[in-house]
């Protein structure tokens, strides 16, 4: 156990190392070189000496992980452009940081590859229908959350026998391999048969041929099926609460709390109303802001 | 990171490894049947069996796995001949996928048993089956067997491809297990990979055994 403790301890130092000596070089450029046109020079002024802000800032972009296959919060359109609720979220932070969107550079990340990014520091932060649990917080940290979730039900609308998530037992249950409802399922309703797919787009055709009876994930991801499908409807109330929140470095509490501002800006100014209503708002409840969590 | 979360969830290794041992068994025999078949039908002096056996070969070695199970997923439904997920959709594709394999080393087996053995079998009196099996199928499964391991052990790591179509094998499994412990994500993947070592190793080093054992000079 010792040997492989040792040397991730020893990566991990390698790495905080080299992103200590990254932030230490733009820093050195500061004052002596001002920030791409657009970029207001009080903006980087008020960070901190050494933070990451200040070192996004002075570089002038950001690196951000999001979902390219998630309608309505991060999905890449035929333009090559992702579009969603995250990626407005992820330009609000940007804006904040004095980067323009179009200086954003987007990385796609899926659920399994989140915790890897942010750790070896491929992305800056990532936003991604990131639901925030201990486990992970022992890995990463999180801002936010900037919405609330929750596991929900969608069936074919000629299915009058699935309600709610008690109705499930016995049925044939569509969900992705590998993700938070596959675990929500197996753990609390061990009579649903599940059946995992690679994605939950995948889902819809066995749906509508009756090889499975229902797909379950996050009702947001739900109602964009629902609104594509209009023989597809959601059931019942989500029966879990999934908060998104904004995944970044383990360690870096005073970006985390510079995050936690800019959201709570957000939502006091309208900007994250407005970001809603653009995004998943076309075809959801426009929700209250949540409570952000200054863990 | 803890060495724990390998010996932690065992039970869940185990069911894994037991599906992904179970798919390779199961489409492995039904692989070499028709595999054999086709290889049959590949050398017979029926013209429209040969173009059949190519026609299959071809279209099912040039297809990726994925793309196969896709098919018979989302595709085949489409049709109206809508498949149960998980295990048995599970089975036929990779049966299909891995027949075609099996079929085309035995095919190079029999090509290898020189001219004149057919020619002589047929010179007794055989008919085209006899000669085919007992003069030059026993001849060539030998110089066969060590490819068709190979094949095999191909496609127990292909069985990793279900973990996305509805069967939890030992892929699905480290899946789940990473989404339990995203701390050891590592550790678990390397778990996932020692129980695929457990089959491949031994099934190479019984191709080798066997290799020196039916090895024969010609």
């Amino acid at each position: 156990m010792r040997p492989v403790r040792t040397g991730l301890i020893a990566l991990m130092s390698a790495t905080v190392l080299a992103l200590t000596a990254c932030a230490g070089g733009s820093d050195d450029g500061e004052g002596t070189e001002p920030a791409g046109g657009a970029t207001p020079a009080e903006e980087t002024a008020e960070f901190p000496e050494g933070s990451t802000m200040a070192a996004l800032a002075e570089a002038g972009t950001i690196t951000i992980g999001t979902k390219f296959d998630q309608p309505l919060f991060g999905l890449v359109g035929p333009n090559g452009e992702p579009e969603g609720f995250d990626v407005e979220i992820g330009k609000i932070i940007a804006g904040k940081l004095g980067i323009a969107p179009e200086d954003i550079e987007w990385k796609e990340t899926i659920s399994s590859n989140r915790e890897p990014f942010i750790q070896n520091g491929e992305v800056d932060i990532v936003v991604a229908t990131y639901t925030i649990n201990d486990k992970r917080k022992e890995v990463v940290s999180f801002a936010g959350p900037y919405y609330l979730a929750g596991q929900s039900i969608l069936t074919m609308t000629s299915n009058t026998d699935i309600e709610g998530p008690e109705d499930l037992a016995g049925k044939n249950v569509c969900t992705v391999s590998g993700s938070t409802p596959e675990a929500n399922l197996l753990q609390n309703y061990p009579e649903a048969k599940v059946q995992a797919l690679g994605a939950y787009s995948e889902c819809i055709e066995p749906l509508r041929n009756g090889q499975v009876d229902a797909i379950s994930t996050d009702n947001v991801i739900l109602a964009g099926f629902a609104a594509d499908n209009d023989d597809m409807e959601v059931r019942g109330e989500p029966f879990t609460e999934e908060p998104y929140g904004i995944g970044l470095a383990l360690d870096d509490t005073d970006f985390r709390m510079w995050i936690n501002d800019v959201l709570e800006e957000s939502f006091e100014d309208g900007t994250w109303s407005e970001a809603w209503e653009s995004t998943a708002g076309t075809v959801l409840p426009a929700p209250e802001p949540p409570t952000v969590d200054r863990y | 990171m803890d060495l724990m979360v390998i010996a932690d969830n065992m039970p869940a290794y185990l069911a894994g490894f037991r599906m992904t041992a179970q798919l390779t068994i199961v489409a492995g025999l039904g692989a070499l049947v028709i595999g054999l078949t086709v290889a049959a039908m590949r050398v017979s002096p029926l013209g429209s069996l040969r173009v059949f056996a190519a026609t299959y070969t071809e279209l099912l070695r040039n297809m990726p796995l994925t793309l196969i199970f896709f098919f018979a997923v989302l595709v085949l439904p489409q049709f109206g001949v809508v498949l149960p997920l998980g295990y048995w959709t599970a089975v036929g594709c990779l049966t299909a996928y891995t027949s075609v394999f099996v079929a085309e080393a035995v095919r190079s087996g029999i090509n290898a048993v020189g001219v004149g053995q057919a020619e002589a079998a047929r010179a007794i009196g055989l008919t085209f089956g006899q000669s085919l099996t007992s003069v030059i199928l026993p001849q060539a499964v030998r110089s066969v067997i060590p490819p068709l391991i190979n094949v095999i052990i191909a496609l127990a790591k292909n069985t990793s491809v279900a973990a996305g179509f509805a069967v939890v094998e030992l892929t699905a499994t480290g899946r789940r297990l990473a989404q339990q412990n995203p701390a050891d994500v590592v550790l678990v993947l390397a778990g996932v990979a020692l129980f695929y070592l457990v089959v491949t190793i031994p099934a190479g080093q019984l191709a080798n055994l066997l290799e020196r054992k039916v090895a024969f000079a010609r």
